[in-house]
């Protein structure tokens, strides 16, 4: 591991010998911090697969609380943003300054529909006295299992909303400093990394659609 | 980073940049290991505190020091900062963020400035920690147990279970920085089979603090959100099932003692083999042993449920999964033996550590054999039997580790030697006041004394007394090291660069190290613990 033309570039971190080192080191890291993240999700859907299994009916009848459309188009929103975050990654690869900044932007303005949407949700939840611990009322015998499936439905996608929210802000680093010409094709992957860390988000909310929205629905 | 001195031979990690502000931003993990060294220290202090409070209440079978409920807080409190600020980050953040980067031959960890991070964040639950005891703390012991703890604590537990959450990203932040190092970082020649076993084990703990650790976190947001809005998804009265809470939380918790006490056995693998001058028994053996340790620890967390509600047959399944582990933590026993065996062994410090470890850890290990049988485990359960079992290995076992492995490195670390003489009482007394202490309550639990009581029935006054006896020596047995490490900084002899004659990249750098370790890239061309091929060095200390 000499130190090769490369290992000048101004991105390279002291304590690494090449940006080989280097880019390597980070992408692991990155693979290492999805794993973290999946456990953590991982918690979230034992306790939904116990109480669903516990309380098919209840589960049933939270699940026709929620909007089914509104769900369908933020899954389509997500699905797009991965599409334009993997535009991203392939332009900060080739060295296509401008598509990676304008990508960026899209992905970024995809994520802000996508939580505009879930706020309209989550105010109809709540005009409709639907979030336990804070309004909840329902006359169903099945009241409390309903409540426990608003629950995780609002621990769920709050998780996921709080991704996004993480995303977003990562987002506009990004953008910032694409703007200004900072990743080439020797040093793109802090943008691989982060549409690893997208990717990743949207795949929670592709389990989470199902399970929530879609399960048990006539 | 700033230095510009010249003679690079005289220019090392401690003096290459004065004033605070060279401490508290730095990104050499070296400086780190020292400042979480300060914290970690200041918690087991305030945990030590508490300790003394527990004992000196149980000194007389009256509830007569504390009221109950003071009594809960204080044991809670205990618990909780000792094993989330004090024993899962001790050796990892301490010793391993010192040493791991050196014995692997690299400048530094892979991400620097996310170690910085790692520090704060655990700063920031500490002083979480620290506020949610002024304002009374909690009393549902360091378990949370629900639904006392969701729907009827009326103290701290949406703050004290923020400070752990919080927490835990910073161990998280330490694992995937010690994973990465260990994978990219390696020294040209330093195959995955030449390394050191403290760095098989603190990876292996690495990957159970990456894949524990977050479930742990969402159990405490869902713990807190119950907590505070009482939505009830713990809470049976409400639909939730309580059982589930447990399920999670020691899916956790149980991996997380191995969190604790594998680095523990990395250090007493290094120490077996410096103080011995021979190579570990059985390397590979050793090292498999670590990982199936990480492996099988996430199979067994129903044993601490064997009288939760949980169906026979799942207990039966997790009482012989538990049964399993111990055959990994027998191995290292026997290997480290084995390596005694005609060795030439010395005596100092950290060698009387490691010989303790493994006396206490094997009780500690076959109590916990007992406690995983379920007929037994059903009359000792929440006994004074499984505290003393867990404090067999977890202060008989990583506290011992972590203290025998802070003298090895002390000379490494501060680049001088601490006052041998004082050293080794301190290990008397520890060794003396630990077994005092805790032995008496394996016999006070067998014969029926529940944990988590303020007073108790006179006939196991005499248990007791000896305990509190025990702990006052123990007590003194710690604080002697915190005055004569200090006191050896300033006064202590100038340490060599290798004072043991130890083999490890880490003694082939000068003591204290330079800012990036090595003056010259070092290569490794022979297996770990090579003793048979050096020339014997001296040892000075
Ligand atoms: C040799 C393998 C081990 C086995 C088979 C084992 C088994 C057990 C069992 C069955 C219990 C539950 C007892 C009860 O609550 O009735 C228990 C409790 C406990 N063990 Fe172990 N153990 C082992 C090693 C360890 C190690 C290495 C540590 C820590 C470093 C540890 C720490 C604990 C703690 C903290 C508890 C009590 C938790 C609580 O309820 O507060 N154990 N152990
Ligand atoms: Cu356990």
């Amino acid at each position: 591991m000499s130190a090769s033309a490369e290992a000048h570039s101004p991105e390279l971190q002291h304590h690494f010998d090449s940006m080989e080192q280097q880019r390597s080191a980070s992408t692991l890291g990155m693979w290492a911090f999805v794993a973290q993240e999946l456990m953590f999700f991982g918690g979230l859907f034992t306790a939904y697969l116990v109480y669903r299994y516990l309380y098919p009916i209840g589960f049933e009848l939270g699940s026709a609380q929620l909007d089914i459309k509104l769900g369908g188009f933020n899954t389509a929103v997500l699905l797009a943003s991965s599409f334009t975050m993997a535009m991203a990654v392939w332009a900060a690869q080739t060295g296509k300054k401008k598509v990676l900044l304008w990508m960026l932007i899209a992905t970024l303005a995809l994520g802000a529909v996508f939580l505009g949407v879930k706020y309209v949700e989550y105010s109809a939840k709540i005009e409709h006295h639907l979030v336990p611990g804070y309004n909840f009322e329902s006359d169903s015998p099945y009241a409390g299992q309903i409540k426990m499936f608003m629950a995780l439905y609002f621990a769920m996608t709050g998780m996921h909303a709080l991704h996004m929210v993480v995303g977003f802000g990562l987002l506009l680093f990004y953008i910032y400093h694409a703007a200004k010409g900072r990743y080439t094709p020797e040093y793109s992957h802090p943008i691989e990394l982060f549409g690893l860390y997208w990717h990743f988000v949207d795949i929670v909310w592709i389990f989470l659609f199902p399970l929530l929205y879609l399960l048990g629905r006539a | 980073m700033s230095t510009l001195i010249t003679d690079s031979s005289r220019s090392n990690y401690l003096n290459a940049a004065y004033g605070i502000k060279s401490w508290l931003l730095t990104k050499d993990h070296k400086r780190i290991a020292l400042l979480y060294l300060v914290a970690v220290s200041i918690f087991f202090s305030v945990g030590g505190l508490f300790a003394a409070l527990i004992r000196l209440e149980l000194l007389t079978p009256e509830g007569d020091m504390v009221q109950p409920d003071i009594y809960n807080r204080l044991f809670t409190m205990h618990g909780v900062i000792m094993i989330f600020f004090f024993l899962i980050p001790a050796i990892p953040a301490v010793l391993g963020n010192f040493i791991l980067p050196l014995m692997v031959g690299a400048k530094d960890l892979a991400f620097p400035r996310i170690n910085l991070a790692s520090f704060y964040v655990y700063v920031v639950a500490g002083i979480l920690g620290v506020w949610a005891l002024i304002n009374g703390g909690v009393d549902t012991g360091w378990t949370f147990y629900t639904p006392y703890s969701s729907m009827y604590s009326n103290t701290q537990v949406t703050l004290v279970a923020m400070a752990g959450f919080i927490a835990g990203f910073s161990s998280i932040m330490t694992a995937v920085n010690f994973i990465v190092t260990v994978h990219r970082m390696r020294a040209p020649g330093l195959t995955w089979f030449r390394m050191p076993l403290m760095v098989w084990a603190l990876y292996a703990t690495s990957i159970i603090i990456m894949l524990a650790t977050p479930v742990l976190a969402i159990t405490l947001v869902m713990l807190m959100l119950d907590h505070s809005l009482h939505i009830g998804i713990f809470d049976p009265a409400q639909g939730g099932d309580p059982v589930l809470f447990q399920h999670l939380f020691w899916f956790y918790s149980h991996p997380a003692v191995y969190i604790m006490i594998l680095p523990a056995m990395g250090v007493i693998s290094e120490l077996v083999a410096a103080f011995s001058r021979k190579k570990v028994f059985g390397y590979t053996f050793v090292v498999y042993s670590s990982l199936s340790i990480a492996f099988l620890g996430f199979l067994v967390w129903g044993h601490h449920l064997f009288v939760s509600g949980q169906s026979v047959y799942a207990g039966a399944v997790f009482s012989i999964l538990s049964m399993l582990v111990a055959i990994p933590s027998a191995v290292k026993v026997f290997n480290w033996t084995a390596t005694l065996f005609q060795g030439s062994v010395s005596y100092q410090t950290p060698m009387l550590y490691a010989l303790g470890f493994i006396g206490l850890f094997t009780i500690g290990g076959l109590t916990g054999v007992f406690l995983a049988t379920m007929g037994l485990d059903t009359h000792v359960h929440d006994t004074y039997f499984v505290v003393a079992h867990f404090h067999y290995v977890m202060v008989g076992g990583t506290i011992m580790g972590y203290l025998g492995g802070l003298h090895y490195w002390w000379p490494k670390i501060s680049g001088k030697l601490y006052p041998e003489f004082w050293a080794k009482i301190s290990a008397l007394l520890v060794f003396v006041g630990f077994n005092l202490t805790f032995f008496p309550q394996f016999i006070v639990g067998y014969l029926g004394m529940p944990r988590r009581y303020h007073a108790y029935p006179p006939e196991f006054q005499v248990f007791n007394v000896l305990s509190t006896a025990g702990a006052s020596v123990l007590g003194l047995g710690y604080l002697l090291p915190i005055i004569y490490l200090t006191w050896s900084m300033r006064y202590g002899k100038k340490a060599p660069a290798n004072p043991w004659g130890a083999v490890g990249l880490e003694w082939e750098t000068a003591s204290p190290p330079p800012t990036f370790n090595f003056d010259d890239d070092p290569v490794v061309e022979h297996e770990a613990y090579d003793y048979h091929h050096r020339p014997e060095e001296p040892r000075v200390a």
